[in-house]
């Protein structure tokens, strides 16, 4: 199957007083169309970094991005980007903060038509009966609610989450986990997300990337994750394979993440997932 | 005699039920863990054992004492640390112990805070200032200025909310350690199961509100000292884990009101913002179904 997203020989330097430094290197990457891809490792690994370059929102120092059939030069709303802070504007309602892009990307749609589409995600999402109300009157859970939102709105090619549910308590992000698999699965898009939580990326990836760790981070192991879907946090935590799963993760990052693979090694890992 | 007794203990703010009938009993030494939702009054809970706000009914005994105003016989740790900005390491810490233990020598007292600025592994920045500490290391601050007052019980309402992964399960072993060789009682307020079933004896889920209250306890029978990579193979850890998470969510799913509500969702293709603005109508799924066939 043909890549929808093709990450290739990535590197990224950004200057500093004591010189250049390489906080990416050779990262080569490619999702099928409709994969969920969670990019995992250390705080600082660069993992954010990565992903900003998929976004355009931050140069690529060398090696390409190809997301469907198209080099990736800037940002655009062809891809969604939900950030850990939801970045809402505050004086405008979470209506308003996502028809601020509908108005844009759907410019030639009769205004009715607009509004459906941002009633119908602010509904998804659980925002029916708070959608007129400022980011302020919202809790943090329910403004993430509104970011997740503004992203599916504009049906991108590509989800882009960076850490999303980073910033609330460990129960409000079992049920943004939720909305964000339901509204996934709903309009079947590709989504690369970046977490350093081991249970968020079994319970959502197809595929794990981990990250081994700066500088000059790369792909350090893949990890396949076929828990059949819909998912149910239940039925998860009762499979032994989930643990097991659970397990390799976590010896990367306690043990292996600290190495980089040879030459060998990440021509092995491609080759295992082309 | 309980160490620390609820009975009935019930709590409203504004005409709004937070808490209702909440009933709990705690051992001498016992290290309990309350696990609930944000805002279901986890804090309200722990302020009416402080004795920062009293409850509309009820009443909190500590060793068969009616509670009746904050003391330093209970130790608070805080989410947000709560230093003073101007004051150092080591000022934060004397200023509660010189308070407290005011009969002690000047002398005496030093050495004590001294030695719960070692405990917290801390000796390197006791002459710094508050700002010039990360976040991991403001909390041990303060987890060093509640335990330096010998409070006969621990309060700890969120304690590591605030820090990242890393940090958090450092500081979890530290607790964790403290406890081993403190041995007081501690109720530890938090959001994370995995973090409560590292460190406590009991677990106790708070339910949902309006009117929330205390569930089923589940007793944690692992070993100590508890390892979180030896954890992740023991099949009762296993159990609990997805005990207590199942409980929560349970609490949650009963929550859920289904609304019923017609929703559109009109078939429109994002338009290429690159290319100049066009002036026709827009593009719909059905249409570049055609598009691509024709192509073909």
């Amino acid at each position: 199957m043909s890549k929808f997203l093709d990450i290739s020989q990535l590197v990224k330097t950004f200057p500093t007083p004591k010189g250049p430094l390489t906080v990416v290197r050779d990262f080569d990457l490619g999702v099928k169309k409709g994969e969920f891809i969670t990019l995992i490792g250390h705080s600082g690994c660069g993992k954010s970094t990565v992903l900003s370059m998929v976004a355009g929102l931050s140069d690529i120092t060398a090696g390409g991005i190809i997301l469907a059939g198209k080099e990736v030069t800037g940002a655009g709303p062809d891809r969604g980007v939900v950030f850990q802070a939801p970045c809402l504007l505050p004086w405008f309602t979470a209506f308003e903060n996502v028809m601020l892009g509908i108005n844009q990307v759907y410019y030639t749609a009769s205004k009715l038509e607009r509004r459906q589409i941002a009633e119908y995600y602010l509904s998804l999402v659980g925002l029916a009966d708070s959608m007129h109300k400022r980011p302020g009157e919202l809790s943090q859970g329910m403004r993430q609610r509104c970011g997740i939102a503004r992203a599916f709105a504009l049906s991108p090619k590509m989800l882009l989450l960076d850490e999303p549910f980073g910033m609330l308590d460990s129960l409000t992000k079992f049920e943004l986990q939720d909305v964000l698999l339901d509204l996934w699965q709903r309009d079947q898009k590709t989504a690369l997300m970046v977490t350093h939580d081991v249970d968020e990326a079994l319970y959502l990836s197809d595929r794990v990337i981990m990250m081994t760790d700066g500088p000059e981070a790369t792909v350090g192991d893949i990890l396949e994750v076929n828990f059949e879907r819909p998912r149910t946090r239940k039925q998860l935590l009762e499979d032994p394979e989930y643990y097991r799963l659970r397990e390799y993760l976590l010896h990367f990052l306690n043990e292996r993440s600290h190495h980089r693979p040879g030459k060998a090694g990440q021509q092995a890992l491609a080759h295992a997932h082309a | 005699m309980a160490f620390l007794e609820l009975n009935n203990v019930c709590k409203s703010f504004d005409g709004h039920n937070v808490l209702s009938n909440v009933n709990l009993s705690i051992a001498d030494g016992e290290f309990v863990a309350i696990v609930g939702y944000s805002g279901q009054g986890k804090t309200t809970l722990i302020s009416m054992i402080a004795g920062l706000t009293t409850p509309d009914s009820g009443e909190v005994r500590l060793e068969g004492n009616i509670v009746a105003g904050p003391g330093p016989d209970r130790g608070l740790v805080f989410q947000n640390y709560s230093l003073l900005p101007w004051l150092t390491v080591y000022e934060n810490i004397a200023l509660a112990v010189d308070q407290v233990f005011a009969d002690w020598t000047a002398e005496k007292r030093r050495a004590h805070v001294d030695k719960y600025i070692t405990m917290v592994k801390l000796s390197h920045a006791k002459d710094r200032l508050p700002k010039q500490l990360s976040g991991g290391m403001r909390q041990r601050v303060s987890v060093a200025r509640t335990l330096a007052i010998n409070p006969r019980i621990l309060l700890l309402d969120e304690p590591l909310g605030a820090l990242d992964a890393l940090t958090r399960a450092t500081m979890q072993d530290e607790i964790a350690n403290i406890w081993q060789t403190e041995r007081k009682t501690v109720v530890l307020i938090t959001n994370s199961v995995d973090e409560a079933l590292l460190l406590a004896d009991r677990i106790i889920p708070l339910t949902i509100g309006p009117g929330a209250t205390l569930g089923e306890a589940v007793p944690v029978r692992l070993e100590r000292p508890r390892n979180r990579t030896a954890l992740n193979h023991d099949p009762e850890f296993k159990r609990l884990r997805a005990l207590v998470t199942n409980q929560l969510l349970g609490f949650n799913a009963a929550r859920k009101t289904s609304i019923t509500k017609k929703l559109i969702r009109p078939e429109l293709l994002p338009e290429d913002l690159d290319l100049p603005r066009v002036n026709r109508p827009p593009r719909r799924l059905g249409e570049e179904k055609n598009e691509t066939l024709s192509v073909a």
